[in-house]
């Protein structure tokens, strides 16, 4: 009974340790440079950037003056006592006091009350935060090891990313317009927060989860993924750019294009999909296998397929990884799930990312 | 007052007779012993044990956030460790803790009882523990785990670590506390002394019974979702993960329902520590005994009700997550009366500020802290920006650490005498008690800042900013860890240099006082009998104490 516990277990452990004494050895990838968590508050929140912010910060600072009164109260009454009944000879006198049903019932009722409040403050903005109005702009939110892809409804061909190694403009939206996130995941659960906003849900597999928010502030702000989801947890973060309403589109636009620059080589434009895409969340550039395989030489390898067939990598077994992921897979990557490009990048592209390869030797 | 004894009383001073160490001798005497106070010791070994793993993977992991850069550790060693941390805490070391070790040790004790009702099957708890343990041992060599101790799915259905392995393990853990948890509840019972009613409970017993009441009822949900966890990773039923057809967040109804009562599991009995701690150093009758012990009852029934606190952001419905909420505010107030009447029971005393009252008064520090950061978890709207940030780092160390260990360990200091036969050193005690509480505050206190600043919990790498508070908390968790590795040191230390206990060295009243240091094999001589409530100081102080009965 226990082999059957442990024998596919040791296999995959084994092939864990393997790769993670490779990934050990070299420095790390740094984590991305996000804007400061800029703070107005002497008690330090974030700032306050959504119409959430200001009643959820106010009913935090009524519970930490609440807290600290009963605190102070109860390590008062503590301190009082331990100095003044402090055991000063062996047959100090004694109370013999056992209860007292007043301020038993008193030292409930009172907290309960008290309870009741924060609860119905706490209750009525919760209302608030998980009913979008009619009016929102929706945007599509998709979480994926490790980065979050945006879409934009109204917006055909528009789609942001976030990079691991980058602070990417992850998200724009306009100010004093309310806008409407409904997410999912490809893979495992994630969740989707904004400090500065106050806001923050789960992306989970197999549903959708919606989040709404109206941005108060112009500026740039943080997305943390708080659900733990894996290696690179902490750096499946992005930014959320704030701007007037006037020239949100045109810069939404300007940060969704992808082309290649007059100045700027084809694998140059390569190397921006790679990080613009996602490609860098699983593929490596120095040599270590990461989720998929490393980029590093890969051109013109001879690479051993899970089916035990061998290939040399060229144009065209790389244009079908992209499209098919999942067609032909190289020995020791079965695992994992890259998703197919087809339809989100288009010839050009794909051709800049075949470059960017064959210039990685 | 209780007194322990009927046949000889007239007769003076018994002879001694040997302590239940000596009365046998060899490995076996123990690996197969009967005797509810070896496997008491043998729990408190094993949980120290694994105290010292889970905070060697801590005080790395620590050490790691000291800088915002990843360079200690790889990201999946990190990850590693933080999981193996958690997980030992919970499963190997706080759960079993205190009714494992204290539990065992005392409750028999304490009902004037010979054992527990079905000592063998107090045997099985033990060696199933210890199996539990042995596939935690396997994970760690083998592959390790990096799940995060929930083991939420999807993630724990696809990592390359030893997720069936670490399941497993938590799954036979789960009978050995069902098992104790029964054998309690039927011990306290059926075996109290004579005149030892309900009313005249040590509130220690009231705590350990409450737990045990949680264990039986919750924990065999936890054994299902992990065998519906290891059936879908080996047979590929699709049952949380949606690739397959599953629902992720069905999983996380069915861990909480186990894994919140369980947040009680590990802290009722620290309050039973408590009650005894504050009452007998300070002379003082414990201040509303029935409200004390009903509370727990109370925290027990509606524990079960508020698993979905955990959830006010994973997708369940919002008006779940409501009714959720009001509930939690619910199980505060019975912990709220708890706390005012510990401090209540300070008034008009005679408190001596030894080591063990020293950990009370640390524990009434920290876990009021811990309590009242809860209320601001519970409030729904609060809790969407501080859920899975460093505020509920914060929060549950305050409760789990700075309630249940600190409980703990002024709980070992308090029964040393009675369990070991010898007194540790009193100032090395106090020199470590201050040590834990600079350190614990020092480490955790600030994570309160960082949380509600915003940032998340399980974190290899993070924004600069919060650099200056990590190193602070760095720095108060090598504090933290100098002072458990002291207190260690010192109470090995007494086993050896340690002077003799006194059968009562502080003058208790509860049964366990009433039999030698350590106790004889069979507890007590003949039958104790029990003729008024064990917290009855003011009188028993007056009429010349309880040492000369």
């Amino acid at each position: 009974m226990l082999s059957m516990f442990l024998a596919p277990e040791t296999k995959e452990a084994a092939k864990a340790a393997v790769g993670n004494v490779a990934a050990a050895a070299p420095p790390a990838p740094p984590a991305p440079k996000l804007p400061p968590l800029e703070t107005l508050h002497s008690w330090a929140m974030p700032t306050q950037a959504s119409t959430f912010a200001e009643s959820t910060d106010n009913l935090y600072l009524f519970i930490v003056f609440l807290d600290a009164f009963f605190f102070v109260l109860i390590l008062a009454a503590m301190g009082y006592f331990m100095w003044k009944y402090k055991r000063r000879s062996p047959d100090q006198k004694t109370s013999s006091i056992t209860h007292n049903g007043k301020i038993e019932f008193l030292w409930s009722a009172i907290p309960a009350v008290l309870l009741v409040v924060i609860f119905a403050w706490a209750e009525i903005d919760f209302i608030k935060q998980t009913t979008p109005p009619a009016d929102a702009i929706d945007i599509r939110v998709t979480g994926r090891q490790w980065f979050w892809q945006v879409d934009y409804p109204d917006y055909p061909g528009v789609s942001l990313t976030s990079s691991t190694e980058e602070p990417l403009i992850t998200m724009i939206v306009p100010k004093g317009r309310p806008v409407r996130l409904i997410m999912t995941s490809e893979d495992v659960l994630h969740s989707f927060y904004v400090p500065a906003f106050r806001v923050k849900k789960d992306v989970v597999p197999g549903r959708y989860t919606t989040l709404w928010f109206e941005a108060t502030r112009v500026g740039e702000f943080n997305i943390f993924c708080t659900e733990y989801c894996g290696d690179r947890h902490s750096s499946m973060a992005g930014v959320i750019k704030v701007l007037e309403p006037a020239s949100f589109e045109a810069a939404l636009r300007e940060a969704a294009k992808l082309e290649q620059k007059p100045t700027e080589s084809v694998a140059d434009f390569g190397g921006r999909i790679y990080t613009r895409r996602g490609c860098n969340a699983c593929h490596t550039l120095n040599g270590d296998p990461a989720t998929g395989p490393t980029w590093k030489g890969l051109y013109g390898k001879s690479e051993t397929l899970a089916d035990g067939t061998t290939l040399t990598v060229d144009d065209n077994y790389i244009k079908e990884s992209i499209l098919q992921p999942q067609a032909k897979i190289v020995a020791g990557f079965t695992g994992a799930n890259m998703p197919s490009y087809q339809g989100q990048l288009d010839d050009k592209q794909i051709t800049a990312i075949i470059d960017f390869i064959k210039q990685q030797k | 007052m209780a007194t322990a004894d009927t046949s000889s009383a007239h007769g003076g001073d018994h002879a001694r007779e040997v302590s239940f160490y000596a009365a046998k001798t060899g490995l076996k005497s123990w690996l197969v012993t009967l005797d509810h106070k070896r496997l008491g010791m043998m729990y408190l070994v094993g949980t120290m044990v694994f105290f010292l793993v889970g905070g060697i993977a801590a005080l790395t992991l620590r050490t790691e956030l000291l800088t915002p850069e990843q360079d200690l550790v790889s990201a999946t060693t990190y990850n590693k460790l933080f999981t193996i941390h958690g997980a030992v805490m919970v499963f190997l070391v706080i759960i079993p803790s205190v009714p494992g070790a204290l539990g065992n040790f005392l409750l028999p004790l304490m009902l004037g009882a010979k054992d527990v009702a079905f000592p063998r099957l107090n045997l099985l708890s033990f060696w199933i523990y210890s199996l539990g343990a042995v596939f935690f041992l396997i994970t760690l060599v083998n592959g390790s785990l990096d799940t995060g101790w929930t083991f939420y799915t999807p993630y724990s259905t696809s990592s390359g670590t030893a997720v069936v392995t670490a399941t497993f393990g938590a799954f036979i853990l789960g009978f050995s506390s069902i098992l104790t948890g029964l054998n309690f509840i039927v011990t306290v019972h059926k075996m109290r002394a004579p005149g030892l009613t309900w009313n005249r409970l040590p509130l220690f017993v009231w705590a350990i019974y409450s737990t045990a009441v949680i264990q039986i009822l919750a924990t065999p949900v936890l054994a299902i979702t992990l065998m519906l966890l290891m059936i879908e990773r080996t047979l590929n039923i699709g049952i949380f993960d949606p690739a397959m057809g599953g629902d992720p967040v069905l999983y996380q109804h069915f861990f909480w329902f186990y894994s919140h009562p369980a947040v009680y599991i590990m802290i009722l009995p620290g309050f039973g520590i408590i009650s005894e701690l504050i009452a007998v150093h300070s002379r003082k009758h414990i201040f509303g005994y029935k409200a004390i012990a009903l509370s727990s009852i109370a925290i027990a029934i509606i524990s079960f009700l508020v698993w979905g606190h955990h959830m006010f952001v994973s997708g369940q419905s919002e008006l779940a997550g409501v009714v959720f909420s009001f509930l939690t505010f619910a199980v505060a107030v019975p912990t709220a009366i708890k706390v005012f009447s510990w401090v209540a029971t300070l008034y008009k005393g005679s408190i001596e500020f030894n080591t063990p009252m020293l950990y009370a008064l640390a524990f009434l520090f920290t876990f009021t802290i811990g309590g009242l950061t809860g209320i601001f978890l519970g409030a729904l709207s609060v809790d969407v920006h501080l859920h899975d940030t460093y505020f509920v780092v914060a929060h549950f160390h305050y409760v789990m650490m700075g309630g249940t260990i600190i409980a703990f360990i002024g709980g070992i200091h308090h029964w040393w005498g009675k369990m070991t036969g010898r007194m540790f050193n009193e100032a090395h005690g106090r020199w470590g008690c201050l040590l834990v509480f600079i350190g614990f505050n020092m480490t955790f206190f600030n994570q309160f800042i960082v949380g509600q600043q915003g940032m998340p919990r399980r974190y290899a790498t993070y924004v600069p900013q919060f650099q200056q508070q990590h190193v602070l908390s760095t720095i108060g968790s090598y504090i933290l860890g100098l002072g458990l590795l002291w207190t260690a040191f010192y109470l090995l230390r007494s086993l050896k240099t340690g002077a003799q206990a006194s059968d009562n060295p502080y003058a208790g009243a509860s049964l366990e006082w009433q039999t030698q240091s350590p106790p004889i094999e069979h507890n007590f001589h003949g039958q104790p009998r029990v003729d008024t409530d064990p917290y009855n100081f003011p009188q028993i102080d007056r009429s010349g104490g309880m040492d000369h009965h």
